[in-house]
């Protein structure tokens, strides 16, 4: 579990996140959204230590981030996978030998099992064939893959996504939902996804966090989201013409449900 | 405030240095790092070091064939003066300006192109010193290697003159081997040898932080990649300057 208290950033005089506040559960996938703009990208680069808050406590199972000394910080982060918006995969290594970085720096595994590791996380992800190919040699789904198998090589017990489904089409966004949403009830590890994508929001959102303008303005669940009534969340959810209908009909049924005579 | 953006960048340069000079997480993967970093930066520079040494070495002869006509200067002074201008100038602070443009280039926009592609975050969020990881086999790399490339260059220079000699009237083959030969002042090729260590920590560290500092898109890369050559080569004309005056006085 990640506890966020009372977090402020500013930068130039500008804050950008508001005393925010929130609670990432274990096991579940822990969804941040927002539109451009919102600071869901620098909460995102304040929990994983990128960039230091002004104030506030970020907790990892009661480890302060923000307090840790070098050597627990190390540490931590080892228990810490990734997955980057550009896939962020190492373009002078091959797949194999991306997916093997992090057991080659931090675990004293001997090649023969460094190798039978990585091909099981490649597996995982049904990755197969890829081993010997460079990232630029592969699709932007494959990379994607690549980098979930290489976030996962080390059974992170905290798994970070920026904006996963970005570049990918609605087929192979799902699939990279799925296995997000597989791999975090499997490992039973705390996800947290940023996004804006609203097919992964209605698909794999167990809790959705909704800031707006740097404050957190809503959380509830992808079943809560359909029948809730904070404007600036529906207008944001739901602006297409397609969710609006999506929104209709979970409002009609959830109506039904309370009135079933009428 | 010139000064002040310029005090700042030092402070940030010290500050990645301190970060560079640390133990690696595991030397085995630091080895391979460094035998890749050989292999691309150094390897890959022999051509460019042996054609320029060439040519300019025949050039030199030529020239100094061709302003020395006074008879009161023995012949052989082509020769020897030939020796001297690479020893002493061109083998070590002129290889190393191209090389900064060569292999400065390549560090800059490689490192920059890992900053802006998240590769650098990835490697921090993994709990790898990016810096050390990064920088320090490509500095390992060329401290050592330059070196030997300055030797290769000298060597490539003097024959470059040689067949000047050989292939036209300029000199005679024998002149210019005897002027070679002559008044052979062991200390300048560890004069070069020391200079040239310098210029390689230079070269590599000052583009590696320009690729490193990088904060935006692909034009960054471009604009870094530009800076690193030209802030290496200032302080590479710089440090000669000094090195001349302290190691030759």
């Amino acid at each position: 579990m990640i506890e966020v208290r009372n977090v402020i950033k500013s930068f130039e005089g500008r804050t950008v996140l508001h005393d925010i506040s929130c609670v990432f559960e274990k096991g579940k996938n822990n969804l941040i959204i927002g539109q451009s703009g919102s600071g869901k990208t620098v909460l995102m680069k304040c929990l994983i230590g990128l960039i230091q808050p002004d104030s506030g406590e970020i907790l990892y199972d009661g480890r302060d981030l923000l307090k840790l000394k070098t050597p627990d910080l190390k540490m931590l982060r080892e228990e810490i996978g990734m997955l980057f918006q550009g896939s962020a995969l190492f373009d002078s290594m091959t797949v194999m030998e991306n997916v093997m970085f992090p057991l080659t720096m931090f675990s004293n595994l001997i090649t023969i099992e460094r190798e039978k590791r990585a091909q099981f996380c490649l597996e995982r992800v049904n990755l197969h064939g890829a081993e010997d190919r460079f990232p630029s040699e592969i699709s932007g789904g494959m990379q994607k893959r690549v980098a979930i198998a290489r976030a996962i090589a080390l059974n992170p017990r905290y798994l970070f996504c920026d904006e996963p489904n970005s570049g990918l089409d609605p087929q192979t966004s799902i699939l990279i939902d799925e296995l997000i949403n597989d791999i975090t009830k499997e490992y039973n590890i705390t996800t947290i996804v940023n996004t804006h994508d609203m097919n992964s929001v209605l698909g794999i959102g167990d809790n959705i966090i909704f800031l707006n303008k740097g404050q957190k303005e809503w959380v509830g669940n992808k079943d809560q989201i359909l029948t809730s009534s904070n404007e600036a969340l529906n207008n944001f959810v739901f602006a297409s013409p397609l969710f609006k209908s999506v929104k209709k009909a979970a409002v009609s049924e959830e109506f039904a449900k309370e009135f079933p005579n009428g | 405030m010139p000064l002040v953006k310029s005090v700042s960048t030092l402070g940030s340069y010290v500050l990645l240095m301190k970060k560079v000079f640390s133990v690696p997480e595991r030397w085995s993967v630091f080895f391979q790092q460094f035998i890749r970093e050989v292999c691309k930066l150094i390897l890959d520079s022999i051509w460019i070091v042996v054609i320029i040494s060439i040519f300019i070495g025949a050039v030199i002869t030529i020239q100094t064939q061709l302003n020395m006509s006074t008879p009161l200067l023995p012949r052989y002074t082509v020769g020897l003066a030939t020796r001297d201008v690479l020893l002493l100038e061109f083998s070590s602070a002129i290889m190393c300006l191209i090389l900064s443009g060569k292999v400065g280039s390549n560090i800059a926009s490689e490192i920059g192109t890992m900053r802006v592609t998240e590769q650098i975050d990835a490697l921090e969020i993994m709990g790898v010193n990016s810096a050390c990881f990064l920088i320090l086999p490509k500095i390992a790399a060329l401290v050592i290697f330059i070196p030997i490339l300055v030797i290769l260059s000298m060597f490539t220079g003097i024959l470059g003159g040689y067949l000047v000699a050989l292939t036209t009237n300029v000199i005679s083959v024998s002149t210019y081997i005897y002027g070679i030969q002559t008044a052979f002042i062991e200390y300048y090729v560890f004069y070069s040898l020391q200079k040239s260590l310098v210029f390689a920590f230079i070269i590599a560290s000052i583009s590696s932080f320009y690729g490193y500092s990088i904060s935006g898109g692909a034009i960054e890369v471009g604009k870094a990649s530009t800076n690193a050559v030209v802030i290496s080569s200032i302080f590479i004309l710089l440090f000669d300057v000094i090195l001349t005056k302290i190691l030759l006085q």
